[in-house]
């Protein structure tokens, strides 16, 4: 289902070259749960801009559902990103002063969908993200920073995209709640099917994962199935 | 992104920033209040003036003795200092195709005593019979001078309302005698009431018989001005040109150079109206700098808003913005914003000019021009200082403001 062929990403700064992404080439297929691994600067947070559709390569390709996404425009690229992806970032970005409602049903207000749609899609978002109805209505910012992070994945889940995307979705949670963030990953995969691409620095969290890509200094060192996959199971 | 959720959108973030979004709303209002303030009031005295100007009669040539100095004007003429003017001047005049009536007027200040002591300073015109006919005046009580009683030297008076109330109170003038310049004159008559136009009080005047004016009060053979009524509106440039060419052969002077004045009540009241549509544009220009203040305003507050919601920005563009809906949001945006201010700026500023006219006695006029002028002039507003800022928003690159700090 994801595509990349030989993608370089070079950034031009004056003189000075930086090459970002040096001749990477993947596959992830449908229902794959992926850890992309590597330290900082390793290049894994340019290759979740392109896998996003934040960004364009400087050269190859790159095919996400049979469509090559290389060459689109920014409002092209808008598109495909209402409609195949969901992004779960590391800091939240919940609009704040507005409820919990409303911030799942932001991607669809840009799909133009019809107010009471979705209002139904994102309560089921809200109840596939297992967050509790109590606080529907609730202001984002009067969260704590689990919930926070379930509304999150709710709006990554509402437009019912291809891919999830998740930036260190647990760098801001203290372990215990950060692991209730990767149960429902978990959840989403195992159990719903969904795929899910992980961005980490942190070992022991891509091994939550079903197969982890390791990338250092630009390029694939490593790919590999996770044979001592981690499961959460407090039930 | 469909409108209506635009709007929803709108309100969701203008509220989120209550006190921000109403002070930039209050640079809005006061911009706009002043401008309908300031217009309605000229709007209101150059109306005034029209009407009351109006009042004084129609179709009028008014030939005033000796020559305007340009650049003076008619207000600052100083009439009735040339001497020019005869009484049978006015024979030439009636002679002429298109002249309805002539008022040969003669006016001079006088001490008059009435009763018990009552006295005032007012203005006496020596007039003849046509004075009401062409001047518009009316009469409340009595009657007005004849021309026998012009002829005779009658020692009778008309008094305006002002004037009478001035010399008589309460109580019935007619039959009563008052005394001008210490002669005794029979009052016959009160004119009906005519109000004032700029410093003229044509109200607090009284009216005696021409001749009697002239050689018993004033000793003068001459007068101050003549009103001429035409017949009507079509004829009037033609019976001016008449009465300068008859005039001057009669005063033996070059008519391209006569030793009158012809003023239309169109040229006094063009003059006034001048007058007070450059003092309005120069109020409404004063109050156009506190609307671009208001201006500059928005624009602030909406780059500010910009900068502050990057990461916003980020979002929405990361999960599925357009640059369209990005730009129209924050455009959108402030023209809500300059709207509202419009609209309570337009109830504000009405509420100063009626409150002007109520206190003040100032008559203002809020006209519906100046309220779709005030409306368009604030949505223009919004859009052209909500443009930048709001296209620096749709511009930003989602990545960098997603790391935006």
């Amino acid at each position: 289902m994801i595509e990349l062929k030989n993608i370089w990403k070079i950034y031009k700064n004056d003189d000075l070259e930086t090459v970002a992404l040096k001749n990477i080439s993947l596959e992830i297929k449908e229902g794959e749960f992926v850890a992309i691994m590597g330290p900082s600067g390793s290049g894994k947070s340019t290759l979740m801009h392109i896998l996003g559709c934040l960004d364009t390569p400087t050269s190859g390709k790159y095919f996400l559902d049979g469509e090559d996404i290389s060459k689109m425009n920014d409002d092209e690229l808008a598109e495909i990103r209402n409609k195949k992806i969901g992004f779960v970032f590391q800091s939240f970005n919940l609009l704040p002063k507005t409820n919990v409602l409303r911030n799942v049903e932001l991607p669809l207000v840009y799909a133009g969908i019809s107010p009471k749609k979705r209002q139904e899609r994102a309560k089921e978002a809200l109840n596939l993200a297992a967050f509790p109805n109590k606080f529907w209505y609730h202001f984002s910012n009067q969260l704590s920073g689990g919930m926070m992070q379930r509304v999150a994945i709710a709006r990554a889940l509402v437009n019912d995209p291809k891919i999830i995307l998740a930036d260190e979705p647990t760098g801001n949670l203290d372990t215990k709640t950060g692991e209730i963030v990767l149960e429902t990953f978990q959840n989403l995969h195992d159990k719903h099917g969904r795929t899910i691409i992980l961005i980490t620095h942190e070992p022991y969290i891509a091994e939550y994962a079903q197969r982890i890509i390791k990338i250092k200094d630009g390029e694939l060192i490593d790919d590999f199935k996770n044979n001592n996959r981690r499961i959460i199971n407090n039930k | 992104m469909k409108f209506k959720d635009l709007f929803s959108e709108i309100f969701i973030s203008l509220l989120a920033n209550k006190v921000r979004s109403g002070l930039t709303i209050l640079g809005i209002v006061i911009g706009i209040a002043s401008v309908i303030a300031m217009v309605s009031i000229g709007q209101g005295a150059s109306n005034q003036i029209t009407k009351s100007i109006e009042g004084l009669g129609s179709n009028l040539l008014n030939i005033i003795p000796g020559t305007l100095r340009p650049g003076v004007g008619i207000v600052s003429s100083g009439r009735g200092s040339a001497q020019t003017l005869k009484n049978d001047d006015v024979e030439v005049i009636e002679k002429i195709d298109g002249v309805y009536r002539v008022s040969p007027e003669v006016s001079r200040r006088f001490q008059i005593i009435g009763i018990n002591g009552k006295n005032t300073n007012s203005t006496v015109f020596g007039v003849t019979e046509n004075y009401p006919i062409v001047r518009n005046l009316n009469i409340s009580s009595g009657v007005f001078i004849s021309e026998s009683q012009n002829r005779s030297l009658a020692r009778v008076a008309v008094l305006g309302p002002q004037a009478a109330y001035d010399l008589f109170g309460d109580e019935d003038p007619i039959g009563k005698v008052i005394k001008i310049n210490k002669i005794n004159f029979l009052v016959i008559g009160v004119a009906a009431p005519r109000g004032s136009v700029g410093f003229v009080n044509y109200d607090d005047i009284i009216y005696v018989p021409l001749l009697t004016m002239q050689k018993v009060l004033a000793g003068i053979d001459y007068l101050t001005v003549m009103a001429v009524k035409v017949e009507s509106k079509d004829l009037i440039n033609q019976v001016r040109d008449d009465i300068i060419y008859n005039l001057s052969i009669k005063h033996r002077v070059d008519p391209q150079n006569p030793d009158f004045t012809i003023a239309s009540q169109e040229d006094i009241l063009g003059t006034l109206n001048q007058v007070i549509a450059t003092f309005t544009i120069f109020l409404a220009s004063i109050a156009g700098i506190s609307l671009l203040v208001g201006g500059i305003g928005i624009m602030n507050m909406m780059l500010t808003s910009v900068t502050e919601r990057t990461r916003e920005i980020g979002l929405r563009k990361a999960i599925g913005a357009k640059e369209r809906d990005i730009s129209l949001q924050f455009l959108a945006e402030s023209v809500v914003l300059t709207l509202i201010g419009g609209i309570i700026g337009i109830i504000l500023g009405s509420l100063i000019a009626i409150s002007i006219s109520y206190f003040a006695g100032i008559s203002t006029s809020v006209s519906l021009f100046s309220i779709i002028l005030a409306f368009g002039v604030s949505t223009i507003i919004g859009i052209i200082f909500g443009y930048y800022p709001a296209r620096r928003a749709s511009k930003l690159n989602p990545i960098e403001a997603l790391r935006y700090e």
